[in-house]
This record gives C-alpha cells, sequence and structure tokens, in this order.
C-alpha cells in the first residue's frame, strides 16, 4: 500500500517498469524455490532431524568417507584427464584439417545428448568382460559422459585467439613448446580451467552411467551417489539424505569457486 | 609435421575408444539380429506405454522451462532489482546437483514421510511414483539450459530496439512479441534443444521417484535399465537404439540451431 502512495509522484514510465520488474523477479525466484530450493531444504532438514552427530556418522561412516574419498579421487583424475585431452581434442578441431572433422565435432556432443544410462551399456557391451565392477570401469563412465566440457568450453576461445602473437613469437625465435606454453595457454586456462569445473561437478554427481557398471563393491567401486541411492533403496533415508547434504555442499563449493574464477578473468563470460 | 601427426592420432584415439567405437559397436549388436526383432522390441506394449511416457513428460516440462527460462534471463539481464546476483547464483545449481539428489529430494518434501506427504495424502494428490513426480524431476534437472543460452544473447542485443518500440508506443507485450522474442529466437530454441535432449535422457532422479510400475510409470530410460537387469540384453539394446537415434536427431539439431544461431 505505501509503496503506492510513494509512486504516485514518480515519473509513469519508471513505476511501470519498476513493478513489472519485481513482478518478474518474484516469479523467477517463487520458480527456482519451488522447483530447486524447496526440494532441497527437505533433504538437508531430514538428514540432521536426529541432531548433527547422527548426521555426521551417516555421512561420515567408514563405508561413507571411502566412496567419498573414492569419489573425489576419480573425479579429479578424470578432471585432470578432461583438461589436458580435452584441450588437445578442441585444439585438433580447431587448427588441424582432414577428411570427417566436421562429422566429428558433431559427435563430439554425442555424451550431452544421449541418455547415461545408454551410455553405461554401451560401455559395458565392449569393455564389460575386461573391466566391469574395478575402478577402470567408473573411470571410464566419467571419461564418457564428461568428454564435451573442456572440448566445448576452449573450443571458441581457440577460434577466436588470434595467430598473429604466435607469429610474432615464432619469428623472434621462441619453439612452439614454449609459443604454447608461454603465449597459447596463459590464453586458454581461464576456459580450460571452467570445462574442467563442470567436468568435476558432472563427476562428482554422476550417477546413472556408474550404476551397471561399476558393481558397486563397498570400499572398492562404490561412488558416493551410488551409495546414497542404495541406502535409499534399503531404507535408510536418514542416512541417504545425509550423504546427499554432503553432495549438495559439494555442488555449491564447485559453483562458487566457478563464480569467483569468472569474477577474477572477466573476459570468458563476454560481458 | 610429425607433431602434427601425432596430435592427431592421440585426439582420434582418445575420441575412437571412449565415444565411436562404443556405440558403434551397441548399434552393431542391436541390429545384429535383423530390423524385424528391434521392432518387435521397441514396439511391445510396455515400451510404446514408456515412450509416450517420456513424451508427455518432456512436452510438459521443456515449455515450463523455457516460459520460465526466457523470464528469468530478462530479469538477470534487464532488471535491475536487488538480489538478481543472489538468484543468477542459485540458478545453475541443478547442473552441479547429483541426480539421486534431486529424486530424493522429492521423495523428501513430496513423499509419504515428506513435509507435504500428510497434505497431499488427505487430498488424495499422489505426486510421489506417479506422473507428476516424473515432471518435477525434469523439470528440476532441465531448469537452467534455457536460461544459460538466452542470457548471452540478451547481453549480445542490448534494449535499443525495445526502447525505440516502446517510445513509438507499443506496449511492454508487444515489444517482448515482436522485438524481444525475434531477436533471442535461436538462443532459445537451442536452449530448448539441450532441454529435450536432457529431459529424454534423465536417469537417476526419475528412476527414485517413479517407483518403475511397468506400463504406467515407466520411461524408455528406466525401461533399459530394467531389461538389462533382467538379462533381457537384445531388448535393453533395443531400447538404447531408439533413444541414440533420438540423440543423434537431437546432435543434428543442435548443429543446425547452432549455425542459424552464429549465423546471426
Amino acid at each position: 500500500m505505501t509503496t503506492a502512495q510513494v509512486s504516485v509522484d514518480r515519473p509513469r514510465r519508471r513505476i511501470r517498469s519498476g513493478g513489472a520488474d519485481a513482478l518478474k523477479f518474484g516469479i523467477s525466484t517463487l520458480w527456482l524455490s519451488v522447483i530447486v530450493l524447496l526440494p532441497l531444504a527437505a533433504v538437508v532438514s531430514r538428514s540432521f532431524e536426529d541432531g548433527f552427530a547422527a548426521f555426521w556418522s551417516s555421512a561420515f561412516s567408514p563405508q561413507g568417507t571411502a566412496a567419498l574419498v573414492f569419489t573425489l579421487w576419480m573425479s579429479l583424475l578424470v578432471t585432470a584427464i578432461n583438461g589436458v585431452l580435452g584441450t588437445l581434442t578442441a585444439w585438433v578441431l580447431v587448427r588441424d584439417q582432414f577428411r570427417g572433422k566436421q562429422v566429428l565435432n558433431v559427435l563430439i556432443d554425442l555424451p550431452f545428448a544421449l541418455p547415461t544410462i545408454v551410455a553405461g551399456i554401451t560401455l559395458l557391451a565392449l569393455y564389460g568382460n575386461a573391466i566391469a565392477y574395478t575402478k577402470w570401469a567408473v573411470l571410464l563412465a566419467l571419461m564418457f559422459v564428461t568428454l564435451p566440457f573442456c572440448v566445448r568450453s576452449v573450443q571458441p576461445v581457440l577460434i577466436e585467439l588470434d595467430k598473429e602473437m604466435e607469429e610474432a613469437a615464432a619469428s623472434l625465435g621462441a619453439s612452439p613448446l614454449v609459443t604454447f606454453r608461454r603465449i597459447i595457454l596463459p590464453n586458454l586456462l581461464p576456459s580450460i580451467v571452467s570445462g574442467c569445473a563442470l567436468a568435476f561437478a558432472r563427476a562428482v554427481g554422476e550417477f546413472g552411467s556408474i550404476v551397471l557398471i561399476s558393481g558397486n563393491i563397498p570400499f572398492d567401486t562404490q561412488v558416493s551417489s551410488v551409495f546414497a541411492f542404495k541406502q535409499l533403496e534399503s531404507d535408510n533415508v536418514r542416512g541417504a539424505a545425509a550423504v546427499s547434504v554432503v553432495l549438495l555442499v559439494m555442488a555449491l563449493v564447485i559453483l562458487f569457486a566457478m563464480r569467483f574464477v569468472e569474477r577474477w578473468n572477466p573476459g570468458t563470460r563476454g560481458e | 609435421m610429425a607433431g602434427r601427426w601425432t596430435l592427431r592420432a592421440v585426439v582420434l584415439v582418445y575420441l575412437g575408444a571412449i565415444l565411436l567405437i562404443p556405440v558403434g559397436l551397441v548399434m552393431y549388436k542391436t541390429f545384429e539380429p535383423g530390423i524385424g526383432a528391434v521392432w518387435d522390441a521397441v514396439t511391445t506394449p510396455a515400451a510404446i506405454h514408456a515412450f509416450w511416457l517420456t513424451v508427455t513428460v518432456t512436452a510438459i516440462a521443456v515449455p515450463l522451462n523455457a516460459a520460465f527460462g526466457v523470464l528469468t534471463a530478462l530479469v538477470l539481464v534487464r532488471g535491475k532489482i536487488r538480489g538478481r546476483r543472489v538468484l543468477e547464483a542459485f540458478i545453475d545449481l541443478p547442473f552441479a546437483v547429483s541426480p539421486v539428489v534431486v529424486g530424493l529430494a522429492l521423495v523428501l518434501l513430496y513423499g509419504r514421510t515428506g513435509w507435504l506427504g500428510d497434505e497431499l495424502a488427505s487430498t488424495g494428490i499422489k505426486i510421489i511414483f506417479s506422473t507428476p513426480g516424473i515432471v518435477l524431476a525434469t523439470i528440476f534437472v532441465t531448469l537452467p539450459f534455457v536460461v544459460r543460452e538466452v542470457v548471452p544473447v540478451l547481453r549480445e542485443v542490448g534494449n535499443d530496439q525495445e526502447q525505440a518500440a516502446s517510445t513509438l508506443g507499443a506496449s511492454g507485450w508487444q515489444a517482448f512479441w515482436r522485438i524481444t522474442v525475434p531477436s533471442i529466437r535461436w538462443g532459445l530454441a537451442y536452449g530448448v534443444v539441450l532441454s529435450t535432449a536432457r529431459a529424454i535422457g534423465e536417469f537417476g532422479a526419475v528412476s527414485i521417484v517413479s517407483g518403475k510400475i511397468s506400463g504406467e510409470t515407466e520411461t524408455l530410460t528406466l525401461l533399459v535399465e530394467k531389461r538389462y537387469t533382467n538379462f533381457d540384453l537384445a531388448g535393453a539394446y533395443a531400447a538404447s537404439a531408439l533413444l541414440a537415434v533420438i540423440a543423434l536427431a537431437t546432435l543434428l539439431a543442435m548443429t543446425l540451431v547452432h549455425r542459424r544461431k552464429d549465423a546471426e
């Protein structure tokens, strides 16, 4: 009521757009809250319903800790592989010329389009006899689903990258390796980091491609998301919620770390 | 020169081993028994029901997210309101949250023992182990796509044309449909294609909230898993191949839309 009275004195246009802005903001926030935040709040609340000690012992039980440590190591490893091979792939797709390159370029996105459960079955069909139910299987599944992140993040930057700098470095006597390390890599680094962060976030939470291929062996191939799923299946809802909260906290940390990196290097956002 | 060949070989081996050979092999194994067997496996009553459920869920989730995605993008780019930074920070959350957490979250909100469990039970509305739950899970996981694709386009085009339209007497609604929508259409289209792919392929979140009732709450991805764990390999491969064909169609759409987007 008060706002309506105050705004009478203001120019008309501002009242209209201000009100519409607030309405749009309200609807967006409500949508996000109902769909995303409210359900997540329910998880946090359930995980703490028997107190903090109970939460802690569920989330960091020996089996839960082993799953978490394994998940983190696998995600780090796959992120590193992505950082190197993804950047190389982007390089070849941008700078190299060969027949079939365009088709390859399109197929890079296949892991985004292919359902994760199909990805799991696909890898089982080819490598199943050799690696099913081993740590290699988890690594391979994660490599498949995170493949496009770094490529797609580095590729546009590489296309825009000015070749003149490299030519100048080369004409001043820099070897290709020095040119890469001193000229190309610093330019690509922000996009590599943001691609890697996305890949890491995806790897930590990945479920569909891993659930069949990992065998879910405790203290061996069990990852946190499958661990939470199995606890839910055996009706240990609070335990599942506790593990989920740990996964949720990691997701938030990765997101905010990414925002920090983007702000530190505003060139990556095109603002 | 040798370096270039080495690089190319490394990349081709990497992509071949991880991506091309596995997908090719599954396609080969699927169609080895002949196209008739594949057709039979994807036209069983359960498979047809799963297909239509997937289509229905996608047809509800994607337009809703497209509408709210455009609205949110407008708020993030054009709005001057305090708090939009917070909104922006949380909008990507569904990308980083594990599908298992999504499914569990919906169960703990709408399930029998959830926050709203008693209220829903007394009104007779069923969300978990029913289609609305699958729709909610799908909306959750696909929420950021349209926002992410439309925000950079809106930043790029600016709002000079809309201001001109409003100076010439267009209402906000007219300016939106005649100026804003045409200028963001390819970004929006790309977001919609990505959301559709994810909606069709979602497995983890859906598997928790659906209850996997065959012929009722079983989507295509759940059907693939069930057939696989029941040792019906041929059936699982056939349903996978159907999903892979949809994925390839999505890729094609992505490429075409991307090209149009870049051209503008």
